[in-house]
């Protein structure tokens, strides 16, 4: 998400669900959408029956692909080299929405003449840090303090000519000597999808962990959403970038900040250099000096504020900095791979775990396994018993040398517990109980609440630093102390998230009264006023009542508009706007792109905008429409990423070829564990490991597989974990469909079944044959079904922006296990 | 513990929506007035949403007693229309299953087995563990700046939790001074 952010100013799914429907062409890559999220899937299924072309671009032939009019196959992390060409092929012929381009993303701006790119490296690069200077990379101000502009677009250093310059390298024959993807059809792809440039047509982006999860993952991102800014499809009904969500609410557990560095509401959590309020809102308040831009995060301090008043409520005044140094400062990446180097390390004495399943779903399993060990202890709070909760009984190690006390809790189902979960769509929905929790298992909402009251307890009278804990504002309508049962009320949980008046006060001419909830997010406040849990979700519950709860409502009637948007069905964040950036599908006059299916329009007579809601209520000349950029337009150019301001296509970390584009096999910018802390991160050579393995999903599992290896019905569909080859490299290691076979990397080894079939098959890379094989990865050792986990297999190596793993290309080699015998 | 289908079912006491899901699959001719009539008698309904992938598809909880008879599609709802997935038609088998957790279990350190414990125990013991290590890995300044962050605690996961729930960990983590704060979002 840290690509779409970085490009738009958030990082969320454009569009939503049933929106695929207004498309005219759908671009799937880098998911398999009919296996992984099927029932979406319908929505690209009627947009064909309407017309649509759908274009699936995958290592292998999946059920998307056997759903698509296009499939063009690429080799696992090569989708920049892809989409790259595809930029190229809409530059050189002119294929774009030059309207859009001009006013609405900063193609026109210039860039400073210090930026330069040569064999791979992009100016201001640290070979040492193994970083960049982005200074390199800023806007050539004017007097005003603003980007200097061409609207001719001529001008050599303006990003179009920069543009044209940087992919003019990627073109066809070149990209598919690095992707392996079949000449011809690369070009019917290119010619396809540049042809929703025209105003009334329209395309989709949909994209899933098959993007992200690669040292380039946020790259990868950035070439989609470049091209989806050329052809001017973002913010229209049937375009946008939809990054497709695998978990019921990952999307709301991300705007909830259980992330390192973030806070709700996607503030960044404090570092060290922010010693004072005052200095975390200069560094992360943007500015601007063009009276045009409505430069939405100007309102920083008002929202983190509201949340310190959420937290620390009485306590958080303004002369305490409203308790702003509660908040624990970093001074590190302490994302996963890091969390668990450190845990490897023995730094780490205790573990939680809501819900998670690490010791499947992390990349290189056997070290995070081994990590494991090193705790004193660890709490898991799941519904079933997860492989991660039982590691010191699994196979191969001896209960009575791992001295880890463990804690397992149950915890409720999602039936027997109410409260509210955000879709892919930012759509939050409510749940409603159904039945009592099971024997003694309680939400988890209960566990947080009484592990709270319980540390409390033991901070009343000593402990270090115990005003964060003993000052927490927390009062959710059960008493102070623990009964097995005794709930939170989860509405006063939600009033708070959504924010409330804390004294009688008077905004945009409105008067509220002390406990009054806050109408949406435009009527918070810097000075105290107001607390707001997470501001991205003021306006979801704006009344005080069961019935002002908008993630509640069930009416089924769509807006004006008819585009599919039900405006009255849940609540979208922000502010119900159910498509983002929506007043980039309007001219500079307010008038659609696309009349036919508009998403929002000016009216002259009235002077508001119709239809979702917009971007921001000012006219369509008054501000630009991307609101969440300091200048106000998307970003072609992003000079605040951290591997480079455009896209540049690098090897993944284990590759069996070099880096045809440039003398940089690798992103620059990655962190190599393998270099830091070699033990356990061994990387593998190519003439051992020649075979590049994957990973993916199918419909009948879910993730790490608690919730589906212990579903009678769902273990039965797929019992086993099996790993899927081409039929020429079958023949080549005399493996037959069903045999049992060994994979192996320089980490690790698993066993499997082996799937032969035609959905793989070789790539011809610039004279080189190479093959691929994929693994489901739900599998561990624990639950009804079991089976090796394939990230015994993946590595600790992260992308360079996010750290998310690069689980979908690395080396391996396959072989038959004991001659074949299954 | 091995279970079968047949087997589980029958352990859930749900005999009666056993003989339900044979008749679904009976072809139109079969007794189709019967089979409603199964469903719909005496049971409570609420809506919720599917706990798996990040469609958000609507389904209709029936219950009867205080337990979970049916599990179904919500025709009502705008993105699933009634339809569900292979997973989203299992959630039954979330709610009614006997590998379920129901008690806190307790493994101590190089011990081979869990033992059953009560949440009382739990609680107050898992409260002593955080504040020991707390107390000894805090760190309230680094280089002569503030910090004030817990550096031997982690905590993860989230992405299955509601939002209530995920605004309440956030800031209780934060609170104990976490900073290792992960979940599925990253990976």
């Amino acid at each position: 998400m840290a690509s779409l952010a970085a490009t738009f100013g958030r990082g969320a799914m454009t569009n939503h669900w049933i929106d695929m429907i207004n498309t005219d062409v759908a671009m799937v890559m880098g998911s398999n959408m009919v296996e992984n999220h099927p029932i979406a899937s319908k929505w690209l299924m009627r947009a064909k029956e309407r017309g649509a072309v759908i274009i699936n671009v995958d290592p292998r032939y999946t059920r998307t692909s056997s759903f698509a009019d296009i499939y063009c196959k690429l080799r696992s992390g090569t989708d920049i080299a892809f989409v790259n060409g595809i930029i190229n092929y809409a530059l050189q012929n002119g294929l774009i929405n030059k309207d859009y381009v001009l006013n609405y993303t900063n193609a026109s701006f210039l860039i400073s003449e210090k930026y330069s790119f040569h064999d791979g490296l992009f100016s201001g690069y640290d070979p040492g840090k193994r970083a960049y200077d982005k200074t390199n990379w800023a806007y050539d101000l004017d007097g005003t303090g603003n980007a200097k502009r061409d609207l001719t677009l001529q001008h050599p250093r303006c990003v179009y000519q920069l543009m044209k310059k940087h992919f003019e390298r990627y073109d066809i024959d070149t990209v598919c000597k690095i992707t392996g993807s079949p000449r011809a059809i690369y070009e019917k792809v290119c010619r396809t999808f540049t042809s929703t440039w025209a105003p009334n047509r329209v395309a989709t982006w949909l994209y899933a962990m098959g993007t992200t999860q690669h040292t380039h993952g946020t790259q990868n991102i950035r070439t989609y959403a470049i091209l989806q800014l050329l052809m001017g499809n973002v913010g229209l009904a049937g375009g946008g970038i939809n990054a497709m969500r695998g978990e019921s609410n990952v999307q709301g557990s991300t705007d909830m900040a259980l992330l390192f560095h973030l806070l709700p509401g996607y503030l960044a959590s404090p570092t060290k250099a922010e010693q004072s309020l005052e200095e975390y809102k200069t560094h992360f308040t943007p500015k601007t000096n063009d009276p045009k831009s409505a430069n939405w995060w100007s309102n920083y301090p008002k929202y983190i504020v509201s949340l310190l008043k959420a937290w620390y409520g009485d306590k958080a005044t303004s002369e305490n900095d409203f308790c702003f140094n509660y908040i624990p400062k970093r001074s590190a990446d302490y994302s996963h791979i890091s969390l668990f180097e450190t845990m490897y390390e023995g730094k780490l004495k205790g573990l939680f775990l809501f819900g998670q399943n690490p010791v499947v779903g992390g990349p290189n399993s056997n070290k995070e396994r081994s990590a494991l060990e090193k705790l004193d202890w660890m709490v898991a709070v799941d519904i079933f018993e997860t492989d991660t909760s039982v590691f010191w009984k699994r196979p191969g190690v001896n209960p009575a040398d791992i001295q880890t006390e463990v804690f397992l809790l149950p915890a409720c189902s999602s039936v027997e517990k109410e409260g509210s979960v955000s879709n892919s769509g930012r759509w939050a929905q409510w749940r409603y109980k159904a039945v009592e929790p099971v024997g003694e298992s309680a939400s988890d909402l209960w566990i947080i609440d009484a592990l709270h009251k319980s540390i409390k307890k033991e901070y009343a009278t000593s402990g270090v630093f115990p005003e964060p804990i003993v000052n927490l504002n927390w009062n959710y309508g059960n008493g102070e102390e623990i009964y097995p049962h005794r709930e939170p009320d989860v509405h006063m949980v939600a009033k708070e998230i959504n924010g409330y008046f804390l004294e009688d006060k008077v905004v945009n001419d409105k008067q509220f009264k002390k406990g009054d909830q806050v109408p949406s997010f435009a009527f918070l406040q810097n000075d105290g006023s107001t607390c707001s849990g997470n501001w991205l979700y003021c306006n979801a519950y704006p009344g005080p009542e069961k019935e002002n709860n908008n993630m509640a409502r069930r009416i089924k009637e769509d807006a004006i508009n008819g585009i599919g948007l039900y405006p009255q069905w849940a609540w979208a964040w922000p502010v119900n706007r159910r498509i983002i950036y929506n007043r980039a599908s309007c001219d500079i006059t307010g008038k659609p792109f696309d009349p036919k299916r508009w998403v929002v329009r000016w009216n002259e007579t009235t002077g508001k905008w119709e239809g979702d809601v917009p971007d921001g209520p000012w006219p369509p000349a008054d501000k630009y429409p991307f609101i969440m950029k300091p200048d106000g337009h998307a970003w072609l150019f992003a000079a605040n990423l951290n591997d480079g301001p455009l896209p540049e296509h690098y090897e993944p970390l284990e590759s069996p070829v070099d880096n045809f584009m440039s003398s940089q096999q690798n992103n620059p910018a990655i962190k190599l564990w393998h270099k830091v802390n070699p033990e356990g991160n061994a990387i593998g050579d190519v003439k051992k490991f020649p075979i590049i393995g994957t990973t993916y999903r199918v419909s009948e599992h879910w993730q790490a597989g608690a919730m589906s290896r212990n579903i009678p019905w769902l273990a039965e569909l797929v019992p086993d974990v099996f790993v899927e080859l081409g039929t020429d490299l079958a023949k080549q290691k005399n493996i037959e469909n069903g045999n049992r076979v060994v994979i192996e990397t320089a980490r690790g080894s698993m066993e499997a079944y082996a799937l032969v079939t035609r959905r793989f098959e070789p790539f011809q890379l610039n004279g080189s044959v190479v093959h691929e094989v994929g693994i489901i990865w739900h599998f561990g050792y624990n639950g009804l079904a079991r089976g090796d986990s394939a990230n015994l297999l993946t590595s600790h190596i992260g992308d360079a922006n996010t750290m998310i793993p690069e689980y979908k290309a690395f080396l391996c080699d396959v072989y038959k296990k004991n001659g074949g015998v299954a | 513990m091995k279970i079968s289908r047949r087997g589980f079912l029958g352990a859930a006491g749900a005999s009666t929506l056993g003989g339900a899901i044979t008749l679904i699959g009976l072809p139109k001719t079969a007794k189709a007035a019967s089979v409603p009539e199964i469903k719909t008698v005496e049971t409570t309904e609420s809506t919720t949403i599917c706990p798996y992938c990040g469609v958000g598809c609507g389904l209709i909880v029936s219950t009867r007693e205080g337990k979970v008879i049916n599990i179904e599609g919500d025709p009502d709802h705008p993105i699933n229309e009634g339809s569900l997935c292979s997973k989203g038609m299992a959630l039954f088998q979330v709610a009614v299953n006997e590998r379920r957790l129901q008690k806190v279990k307790y493994r101590a350190p190089g011990s081979s087995e869990w033992e059953e414990k009560s949440w009382d125990w739990t609680l107050s013991e898992i409260a002593k563990r955080v504040k020991k290590t707390r107390d000894a890995t805090f760190l309230k300044k680094e280089d002569d700046k503030i910090v004030n962050r817990t550096n031997g605690i982690a905590c993860m996961g989230g992405a299955s939790l509601d939002n209530e729930e995920c605004y309440l960990l956030s800031k209780f983590a934060r609170s104990v001074g976490i900073t290792y704060l992960e979940h599925q979002a990253r990976i």
